[in-house]
């Protein structure tokens, strides 16, 4: 074979351990490691470390993109800014409501399907494979798909009420504050629980099964067999999806954007929608930036209070 | 000698997981009990599974309908009249092949950017000790913690001082970026699990950093790279708010941005538009169909254990 015959003529591990080569053969052990790392730290740097504390610099400035323009210091005034801002208040309300309605029910839903298909269940590929569908198409597409169903002519949303109620309605989903909402927590929910689905299917496949059957023999209702066994062992995929989802929600935009566009008058907004309007429509980026710090840190906090208490509950 | 070992305990592995699979039939007994699986539960898998697919279908089913279907006040779940002409409308209007074309270059660059780089990164992680390693993890790991949109204005004004708006090359870099995290995390565990005196075989026959990597740690790891390759292709595939930001110019919009071009002032173009969508849709389709038989393993070994 052609590696036999080129790795019998360059042999450095063989070669006579001289001093000079032993010195070269560690340095090199201790160089390439940061050589492996080289590109990727540089990409990070650059595109992911740089930009954050870019944003937090900006934050505090009125800044303008405009070469030439001045962009005076205005301290705290962006976030002073923030707190009195009616949108700021609205967007800040339906990002929250987003993300405890529909964070629980991704979660439930996940575990429960996962739950159903884990084992001795006909067809579990065929499952995996069509629950987890909806992960993999685009936000964009989904949102219009969605934005149709709930269409005023010709919606199938209005389609199946028109049965319920005997006649034909026009309501325009879309178009009304709370529908509005509702229809983006239902596209949002549907999109995402193939992830926690398929997460929580690795983490239910790795509880022990001897140590399910045990308990099972001794006597454990399956209430008690899913509380005791099952849930403290996959509490770790629980606070990791948790965490994960929680990232995930509160930085909604685009279906959003796509299907209300925050309206109607900024009603459905959320604070990402309200940041990325006021710094590509009316191109106050330091304002923007402000808004997005806060978020940025206020979710970062509440993610480590969050992992931490799990971490104690466990323990206890 | 190292390729017939590696060979040896490639065919080892297989051996294993066949004989896992014949061993199938009389499983241990499951989450619940022996005789789990009743017919209600097949039945709640069904609803679940039909629930996940059916706006897809329905959007299928749309993209075949004509104008008449489509505008009348009550809604069509099957085509009076199949037609394929909205596919006609959507891929000859105003470039929709080359929007098709720039998202796949993108899409690729991506992967192969991130795979390579999250490859070398990963490998040093898993395979070498050096000062300050878990730190240096950990501060990669933390950009998870950042929504990516979030840092969407910064990365603009820095595209604008590097000229990489307007840019194919600047999306795959910052997309890339994106993706490096999840990917170095996943890679990790699944590199780490690779037996190391297979790799000290290796090393014996003179055989490079590269060369382990790519001809050992690499193929033994394919679920990983197929998991991170199919995650970053449909990251990169429908990334819609970046991309939105940073281009300026029609001729190097992506797929996402197209789309919305269906929605007029006045009017949408519902037929074309989800035709469009079907012909969006179908790579991400195909890739993850193409990555589902390793899927499961890399999920459960690389993610969370």
């Amino acid at each position: 074979m052609t590696t036999e015959a080129t790795s019998l003529v360059r042999r450095p591990a063989d070669s006579p351990p001289g001093a000079v080569s032993r010195h070269h053969y560690r340095a090199m052990r201790f160089v390439t490691p940061y050589l492996l790392l080289l590109p990727a730290a540089f990409l990070y740097i650059l595109f992911i470390v740089y930009p954050i504390f870019k944003q937090f610099d900006i934050s505090f400035y009125n800044w303008h993109v405009f070469p030439g323009a001045a962009n005076p210091f205005v301290g705290w005034g962006n976030y002073k800014e923030i707190f009195h801002s009616p949108e700021i208040r609205t967007a800040a309300l339906n990002t929250f409501l987003f993300i405890v309605i529909t964070v629980p029910i991704q979660m439930a839903l996940g575990l429960f399907a996962a739950a159903l298909v884990t084992d001795r269940l006909p067809g579990r590929g065929l499952w995996r494979a069509l629950i987890f569908i909806p992960v993999v198409t685009s936000w964009v597409v989904v949102s219009y798909v969605f934005a149709y169903i709930f269409a005023d002519q010709g919606g199938l949303a209005n389609g199946i009420l028109s049965i319920f109620v005997g006649h034909t309605v026009h309501v325009d989903w879309l178009a009304n504050t709370w529908t509005g909402n509702a229809v983006i927590w239902i596209l949002s929910i549907w999109k995402g629980i193939g992830w926690s689905f398929i997460m929580f299917l690795a983490a239910l496949d790795g509880v022990p099964r001897d140590l399910v059957e045990s308990s099972r023999v001794d006597g454990a209702s399956e209430r008690r067999v899913w509380r005791h066994v099952v849930i403290p062992n996959i509490r770790p995929t629980i606070t990791f999806v948790t965490v994960l989802l929680f990232i995930g929600a509160s930085q909604v935009f685009i279906q959003v954007y796509v299907t209300t566009g925050g309206g109607p008058f900024d009603s459905t907004g959320v604070l990402l929608t309200n940041a990325y309007q006021q710094a590509f429509s009316f191109f106050s980026f330091g304002y923007a930036a402000a808004i997005a710090s806060l978020m940025a840190v206020v979710v970062l906090a509440m993610s480590i209070v969050y992992i931490r208490l799990m971490r104690r509950g466990s323990n206890s | 000698m190292s390729t017939f070992i590696f060979k040896d305990a490639r065919n080892e592995t297989k051996r294993q997981s066949s004989a896992r699979r014949r061993a199938k039939p009389p499983a241990p007994p499951g989450l619940f009990g022996i005789r789990s699986w009743k017919k209600s539960r097949l039945v709640l898998a069904c609803v679940f599974g039909l629930l996940s697919v059916f706006p897809l279908l329905y959007m299928i089913s749309l993209s075949f309908q004509p104008t008449s279907d489509i505008l009348t006040s009550s809604a069509v779940l099957v085509p009076t009249h199949p037609t394929t002409s909205n596919y006609v409308v959507a891929w000859s209007g105003n470039g929709f092949s080359n929007y098709f074309l720039n998202s796949l270059i993108v899409a690729l660059g991506t992967v192969v950017i991130t795979v390579v780089i999250a490859s070398l990164a990963a490998f040093a992680f898993a395979r070498y000790r050096f000062p300050f390693k878990e730190v240096i993890f950990y501060l990669f790991l933390a950009a998870l913690a950042v929504p990516s949109v979030d840092l969407i204005i910064p990365q603009y004004l820095l595209m604008l001082r590097l000229h990489l708006t307007d840019s194919l090359l600047g999306l795959v870099l910052i997309y890339s970026s994106e993706n490096l995290p999840f990917s170095i995390f996943l890679l990790r565990g699944f590199f780490e699990a690779v037996p190391k005196d297979l790799e000290e075989s290796f090393r014996l026959d003179g055989a490079s950093t590269l060369r382990v990597l790519t001809r050992l740690i690499a193929p033994l790891s394919a679920p990983a790279l197929a998991v991170v390759a199919m995650f970053t292709f449909n990251f990169a595939w429908e990334e819609f708010t970046i991309a939105l930001t940073l281009l300026n110019d029609q001729s190097h919009f992506t797929l996402p941005i197209a789309l919305t071009f269906f929605i007029g002032a006045h009017q949408t173009e519902w037929g074309p538009l989800f035709a469009a969508s079907v012909i969006a849709t179908v790579p991400s389709v195909i890739v993850y169909f193409i990555s589902q038989r390793w899927f499961q393993r890399g999920v459960s070994l690389g993610g969370i254990r």
